[in-house]
């Protein structure tokens, strides 16, 4: 096997045990990135002797015995709207093409502290405002089970970069899906956890309500141990959540025996592909065999989901979004008449379509006169869908579902439509509108070998309900093929 | 039979917090530091930065909605104010406009008969101070200082229930003495941590609908208040006489041509598109914490007048002086902890303290002799170790620099010589030069002695004990 098929888990034991070391698994990484990323584009930056500075310290610090956790040693590839001191940090946009933070996102330095070395910055839609990853000013990624797809988004960067093996693990961020979604266009684990639970210092806010970071992972257990790393209380984020049931790799128990797990059939209906729902349908059927408790149930409300959510994501991205006005760092247009004249040239020429359509929604619902109609009734149905969910778990552990209707559609296909697209995240949003946690984990591929993804819905607070659910499903399914095998 | 007006004012104070550091991050308030010196990625409005509460803030404005008899909002939000300016990082303002920290409050004046108003506070919320913009004429460019960008700001809004400027004077008089007695502000007024907005409309007497109202910008002192008020009545009274209507706007105050200009109308206000932040979390009062910040609540100053009055033999003059600012009663408190003598001490705060600070127009918020100085300046006049013409010179060094009476008096040889036969000698030797003055005494002329007593104060250079130096002179004469 090569080094660069390891878990991250895998490697970090194997550079305990000295078989071999970060720098050497650092290089080979950045070797396959420099080989298969023309193809890909999953990175925005790669900084190779950063990367290797890195490595070697860490390493020391390994041999040392300062470091001894179960991602010493490991290169990683962070999302590119997580700040990285040093390192170009562009949310994938024009505006921000030139930014260089001064600071990392704490999320960021808890990796570090665990011993990360970080390989670069991955590609995303435009300050994570997309589900293709199709919107970013620094071209499109693809899909690596198949070039001619998107690899979903926003974190489509991270998803494709270790579904390709162009890493052993990345950070996402999800705000309606942008994690769980390309996880399951891609083959690979994804996991939001509950709102509060990873801070978001340091995390170029889009809608700072919905917002959280979780991990990309090749399987279940490097998951749980990068979670685990992740999580703190931090006093810099207001809403972060001092928690003391992080050890989240002790969920990693292959048994559902009783566990309770329902079925929304609201998550069955029209829209929903027959392939998608036959493969998380069986998934359903092993746990059942495996001894839990499996039941169909009407989650309700399913449908005020989107448009709730538009409107929160854009009210708060319009007002997240107007410090990039060209005043104090990134982009600022060449030529301009007046201070007024170059914020709107600076944000005219600096963001893209979709940002603008956001900003301009935001904007809108937010105004004098509609903010009531809008914004408020948003407000009012969030909270109606989580009681909702609040209901649903009276009865049950885990929400069984599939996490898209599809699988990963074709380029170019998506954004001349964007109701279709938004349409898409019907799966995932309550989930970031109720603050819950879910895991999105492969169960399965259709006709044309893409992959299709099975969502797991936790209560607050109860990731380890679902690290265990999904590492007992990974039992069943068996090892899940590699996206690309050989590099030429 | 020309109409009688009566005009209608309500006021907007902003008071800058006394915190050691910023509203939502640790950056330090002080002043005057370099440019972008006091500044991190939160108050620069780094992308990924976020705003974590100062609860001393949220203490002070607590305490402050206390002192103004307002109700304390228990489950209180903050609010984002979108509005682009560079000397906003974030584009937008951190405020509260739905659920303030404090409402329905007021405060008692007394009125020009001798009568007590009350005034009723609307609400007071926290915000966050703006950078500051320096316009370089010379290179042609704009720059920013966020040094103040992030200093905490409570807003107290009052409701229109002024009729005149001496109303108005008195209501920022009183606002400003709780807030000091509180430490919460100094509230100064020329340095801008205290601004007032003057919200103004112009009524027929008996009418019961309010006027169209301006907002007046740019008052820098009582004065500048005053006379825009007056101004802006006048400007107000004016169009309505002449059949025109007063246009709902904001304008600017220039003090030095004693009069106002309009800067915008409510047509072109912006749309501030206000909703909660959610980077913060709602602040919710706990019993404990009111509890607390109430217990901890100073001495105002009516009590302290009525303490005052029982505890110590001084005038009800010198009562309302002293405890008419908060300085001034720490000045008088603090002595007096020290050398425990109310009438000693209330002299000299109200007989050469006023006069210097008259004299070298200092504010009593900038005096700089300390409690510690003047108790000893006090204890050597007790001691007959300087005599009173001396005290004074001394005190006025120490208004001046604070510096150590005791080491002055030392450096300086300022004490006075109680050495008889060096003080006998000189008296001798005045005698012998002022034979007129001698012979005046011995026909009867008692005033002669107080002209050779200034001579030999004179020879003494003062440091002699006049009544040492009156009774040597009787005995030699």
């Amino acid at each position: 096997m090569s080094i660069t098929d390891m878990t991250a888990v895998e490697l970090a034991a194997a550079i305990r045990a000295g078989t071999t070391t970060s720098v050497e698994a650092a290089e080979a990484m950045l070797d396959r990135i420099e080989k298969l990323d023309k193809t890909y584009n999953c990175y925005v930056t790669v900084d190779r002797e950063k990367t290797l500075a890195q490595a070697k310290e860490v390493q020391s610090k390994i041999e040392a015995g300062e470091l001894d956790g179960p991602l010493a040693g490991v290169p990683v590839a962070i999302k590119d709207n997580m700040c990285t001191e040093g390192m170009l940090t562009t949310c994938s946009s024009k505006i921000l093409g030139n930014f260089v933070p001064m600071y990392t996102a704490e999320a960021v330095l808890n990796l570090q502290r665990a011993g990360a070395v970080i390989l670069g910055k991955t590609n995303m839609d435009e300050f994570a405002m997309g589900s293709t990853t199709e919107t970013s000013a620094y071209g499109v990624t693809k899909n690596p089970w198949n070039t001619d797809h998107v690899p979903g988004g926003s974190s489509g960067g991270s998803a494709a970069a270790v579904a390709a093996n162009e890493c052993f693990y990345a950070l996402g961020s999800d705000t309606g899906g942008s994690i769980r979604q390309p996880a399951s266009y891609c083959g690979t684990v994804g996991m939001k956890p509950t709102y509060g639970t990873v801070s978001r210092y340091g995390l170029i806010a889009y809608g700072s309500s919905l917002d959280q970071i979780g991990p990309l992972t090749r399987d279940v257990t490097d998951c749980a141990a990068v979670l685990e790393a992740i999580a703190s209380y931090d006093v810099k984020d207001s809403t972060s959540i001092e928690r003391h049931d992080t050890d989240f790799m002790s969920a990693l128990k292959d048994d559902v025996q009783g566990m309770r797990i329902g079925i929304p059939r609201d998550y069955f209906g029209d829209g929903l592909d027959g392939e998608v729902k036959d493969a998380v349908l069986k998934a359903a059927d092993g746990l059942e065999k495996k001894g839990a408790v499996v039941e169909q149930f009407d989650l309700s409300l399913t449908e005020y989901a989107i448009p709730a959510y538009y409107t929160i994501a854009a009210a708060e991205a319009s007002s997240n979004l107007e410090r990039f006005d060209g005043i104090k760092y990134g982009y600022r247009t060449e030529d301009y008449a007046g201070l007024h004249n170059m914020y709107k040239k600076t944000r005219s020429e600096g963001f893209g379509q979709e940002v603008k359509r956001r900003i301009m929604l935001g904007s809108f619902v937010l105004s004098s006169g509609y903010y009531d109609a809008y914004y408020l009734k948003a407000l009012r149905v969030k909270a109606l869908i989580k009681k909702a969910f609040d209901d649903a778990f009276s009865k049950y552990d885990v929400i069984l579902g599939p996490v898209a209707p599809t699988t990963a559609p074709k380029l170019g296909s998506s954004l001349a439509d964007p109701i279709k697209m938004y349409l898409g995240d019907i799966y995932t949003i309550a989930v970031n509108l109720a603050g819950l946690p879910a895991i999105s984990l492969p169960c399965g591929a259709d006709k044309n070998g893409l992959p299709i993804g099975l969502q797991l819905i936790g209560d607050c607070f109860q990731e380890k309900r679902l690290i265990q659910t999904a590492y007992t499903y990974e039992q069943i399914r068996g090892p899940f093929p590699m996206a690309v095998k050989e590099v030429g | 039979m020309a109409k009688e007006y009566e005009t209608v004012i309500g006021l907007e104070v902003h008071v800058e917090l006394a915190t050691k550091t910023k509203i939502f991050c640790g950056c330090s308030t002080a002043f005057g530091a370099g440019p972008n010196t006091q500044t991190c990625p939160v108050c620069t409005g780094m992308p990924g930065s976020l705003p974590v509460l100062n609860k001393q803030v949220l203490e002070y404005a607590i305490a402050v909605g206390l002192a103004t008899n307002c109700d304390i909002t228990r489950y209180a939000k903050f609010d984002r104010k979108n509005y682009f300016y560079p000397d906003n990082p974030q584009n937008y303002q951190i405020s509260q406009l739905y659920l303030p920290i404090c409402r329905n409050g007021s405060v008692e004046i007394e009125t020009k008969d001798g009568g007590v108003k009350s005034v009723g506070i609307h609400e007071i919320h926290m915000e966050e101070d703006a950078g500051k913009l320096i316009h370089d004429e010379w290179e042609d460019c704009s720059l920013v200082d966020y040094n103040r960008s992030g200093v905490p700001l409570i807003e107290i809004v009052s409701e229109p229930d002024m009729r005149s400027a001496e109303e108005v004077i008195a209501y920022l008089e009183k606002l400003r003495l709780i807030i000091q007695y509180l430490g919460a502000s100094d509230c100064k007024l020329q340095e801008g941590s205290m601004r007032a907005d003057v919200n103004l409309s112009v009524r027929e007497v008996g009418a019961r609908e309010f006027g169209t109202r301006t907002e007046m910008k740019n008052l820098n002192s009582f004065k500048a208040i005053s006379r825009a008020i007056a101004g802006e009545t006048e400007r107000q009274t004016d169009l309505i006489e002449s059949g025109e209507k007063v246009i709902q706007e904001t304008r600017r105050w220039d003090d030095t041509r004693g009069e106002s200009y309009a800067m915008r109308s409510k047509e072109d206000a912006q749309d501030y598109r206000y909703f909660p932040d959610p980077d913060l979390v709602p602040i919710v009062v706990s019993d404990e914490m009111l509890a607390d910040i109430r217990s901890r609540q100073p001495e105002f100053r009516s009590e302290k007048m009525k303490r005052y009055k029982e505890e110590y033999d001084i005038p009800d003059y010198d009562i309302e002086i002293i405890t008419g600012s908060k300085r001034m009663a720490d000045l008088f408190e603090e002595t007096m902890a020290i050398c425990r003598q109310p009438k000693k001490v209330s002299n000299w705060l109200m007989g050469e303290t006023l006069r210097l600070m008259k004299e070298k127009e200092v504010e009593v918020e900038d005096l700089r002799f300390s409690p510690e100085n003047l108790a000893k300046l006090i204890a050597l006049t007790d001691s007959r170790a300087i005599n009173s013409s001396v005290a004074k010179e001394v005190f006025e060094v120490m208004f001046d620099t604070n510096v150590d009476p005791e080491q002055y008096v030392e450096e300086k040889g300022l004490k006075t010589v109680n050495d008889e036969g060096a003080l006998k000698k000189t008296v001798e030797e005045v005698i012998a030069a002022n034979p007129q003055s001698v012979e005046d005494y011995h026909n009867g002329k008692e005033k002669a002695v107080g002209f050779l007593v200034g001579q030999t104060m004179k020879a003494m250079k003062g440091k002699a004990d006049p009544a040492m130096v009156n009774r040597l002179l009787k005995e030699l004469l």
